[in-house]
């Protein structure tokens, strides 16, 4: 099923038409608007008149999360305050959040691109949707709510957590779709099997799945052990949300909403954009958002783009399941974690010695997060009680500011690989 | 008497006791009392040495975190309510906290030693019996 066939099967030729002129109006709007941007413009010497044909797109400035950061909490805004109807953030694990403000057609354009995310993932307005995406400043929650609703499914907004409850409605109010992270949708399925209740007498058979990478591995244990089609979808805080790509029942990659969101993959060492079909970094420009909108958004995400037509019919290129990232970030349980924000935790505790390593394994699906810490002689006891209490201490401060849980080890001197030059910090063990 | 006490975090796994020992060995220095605390992940082990610099230095060597810390060691009667009477009775009713204590062999007949860390060092030194 397609949502808006006449956007989503737009011939390419046509689609380019409307970037084109999308991108024209963006770039005259932020370099009147957004002083950033117009400083950002002006030093490389471009105007809106510079915007000739898409591949001018390249003579654009990039915008990265820093510049989010360092214009926080509102400098990007390019429209007043009261034209703004709704704020989100992001977790914000890496310092100030990134903050994302919507005017009302904003908000219209993300239902939309939501009811087309729903409708290509097979939901349809017969369909009792269970959103156990977190309700809040999170995009997930909302997001997924009124693209529900849109689509005219009955949406049932339970958020994240509760599994027992979750289970209770899937069975009472006969939910045949669920949305959650990929890794939920396996601890419902163990809970399910621990309480003796059979999915599969249950009208649970679509669960569209997000905001953590997942592999087809992953894929073929989550459809082993739950009577469902699982599919993926992508999106960031940055551009929109969720709602930026999705799979259709060919799962053969995550058609993008290219009339509201132009896709590149440049060279993450040096920018340049690559061509279709090779791997690099994921680029957005929202083409058409009005509160934030946004030039060149570096994804960190890797991943290549293919711009063939879908079996499906829709023309919108596709891009495929991002399978890493540019920087040092892990995605931990849904939350962002850089190796250096764990870092400043422990040096924060008094005498720890920044020798430290991050192991993430995934146990049953399950992220796992462990972090072993030398001890040095500043640190070190004879006494039992002193020790306990400086790994508890090591685990409160990293899972206040992390917000998930997290195993302390301590461990002898020099059990951490000292390497020549940057050291090696994390222990993946996670298949993605 | 105040003594010193040489303690060195081990990790809890097969080999590291081995290793410990080894670089005592090494050194040619003894042990003259021990007694390990441990925890899930790792152990603290507490020794009287016969040369704690020497021993402290071929500790660090092997890699070891090695500290040295001030505890009491005591002479008390080897009878029959000996340790309650000469030492945990006069502590718990003074206030004083024991962290930790071990005994070890005194060759002195009728006697036995341990080796105590406490919370007021100075005030268990006079209560004690010896």
């Amino acid at each position: 099923m397609i949502w808006n066939a006449k956007c989503e099967t737009m011939p390419r030729q046509e689609l380019e038409q409307l970037q084109l002129e999308r991108l024209k109006a963006l770039v005259a709007r932020v370099y009147e608007k957004i002083p950033f941007y117009r400083q950002a413009l002006q030093e490389r010497g471009i105007t809106p008149d510079s915007i000739q044909s898409l591949a001018d797109l390249s003579k654009l400035p990039f915008t990265s999360k820093q510049d989010f950061r360092d214009n926080y909490p509102l400098g990007l805004l390019a429209v007043p305050m009261e034209q703004i109807c709704r704020v989100h953030a992001s977790s914000g694990t890496t310092g100030k959040p990134v903050v994302a403000p919507y005017t009302a057609n904003d908000l219209r354009m993300w239902t939309e691109v939501m009811a087309r995310t729903l409708t290509s993932a097979g939901v349809t307005k017969n369909d009792v949707m269970q959103n156990a995406y977190g309700y809040g400043l999170f995009t997930g929650g909302l997001g997924f709510h009124y693209g529900g609703e849109r689509v005219g499914a009955t949406v049932i907004p339970t958020s994240t957590g509760n599994t027992k409850r979750q289970l209770m409605l899937i069975q009472d109010l006969g939910t045949s779709v669920i949305t959650c992270t990929p890794s939920y949708s396996l601890i419902l399925a163990e809970a399910a099997r621990e309480i003796g209740l059979d999915l599969k007498l249950t009208k649970i058979r679509l669960g569209v799945f997000g905001a953590e990478p997942w592999s087809e591995q992953m894929r073929k244990d989550i459809e082993a052990a739950l009577p469902i089609q699982a599919m993926d979808i992508y999106g960031l805080t940055e551009i929109v949300g969720p709602g930026v790509s999705v799979e259709c029942p060919h799962k053969c990659g995550l058609h993008i909403f290219e009339d509201h969101f132009l896709p590149e993959i440049v060279n993450p060492q040096t920018g340049e954009p690559l061509p279709y079909g090779e791997t690099g970094e994921l680029v957005f420009t929202t083409l058409t958002k009005e509160a934030q909108p946004v030039i060149r958004f570096r994804t960190r995400d890797i991943t290549s783009l293919n711009p063939e037509p879908c079996k499906c019919g829709r023309t919108m290129i596709r891009m495929k399941k991002v399978t890493g990232r540019t920087d040092d970030m892990l995605k931990i349980r849904g939350v962002n974690v850089f190796p250096s924000q764990i870092e400043s935790i422990l040096l924060q505790v008094e005498g720890v010695e920044p020798h430290y390593l991050i192991i993430v394994d995934r146990e049953r699906h399950l992220d796992d997060l462990e972090i072993w810490v030398e001890v040095s002689e500043a640190v070190f006891s004879d006494e039992m009680r002193k020790m306990e209490a400086l790994q508890g201490k090591v685990k409160e401060e990293v899972e206040s500011t992390l917000g998930i849980g997290v195993r302390i080890k301590l461990v002898e001197p020099k059990s951490i690989a000292r390497t020549e030059g940057k050291a090696k910090r994390v222990v993946d063990r996670r298949e993605l | 008497m105040k003594i010193r006490q040489v303690s060195v975090f081990v990790e809890n796994q097969p080999g590291r006791l081995v290793a410990m020992l080894d670089a005592l060995k090494g050194k040619q220095v003894n042990i003259r009392a021990l007694c390990i605390a441990e925890g899930s992940d790792f152990g603290i082990v507490r020794m009287i040495l016969s040369d704690n610099a020497k021993g402290v230095e071929a500790l660090k060597d092997a890699g070891f975190t090695a500290t040295e810390t001030t505890v009491l060691q005591k002479d008390i009667p080897d009878t029959p309510g000996g340790l309650l009477e000469a030492v945990a009775r006069p502590l718990a009713e003074a206030g004083v906290n024991l962290e930790y204590f071990y005994a070890f062999v005194n060759p002195t007949p009728g006697k036995a030693s341990i080796v105590l860390k406490v919370s007021d060092p100075e005030r268990a030194e006079q209560l004690i019996k010896e």
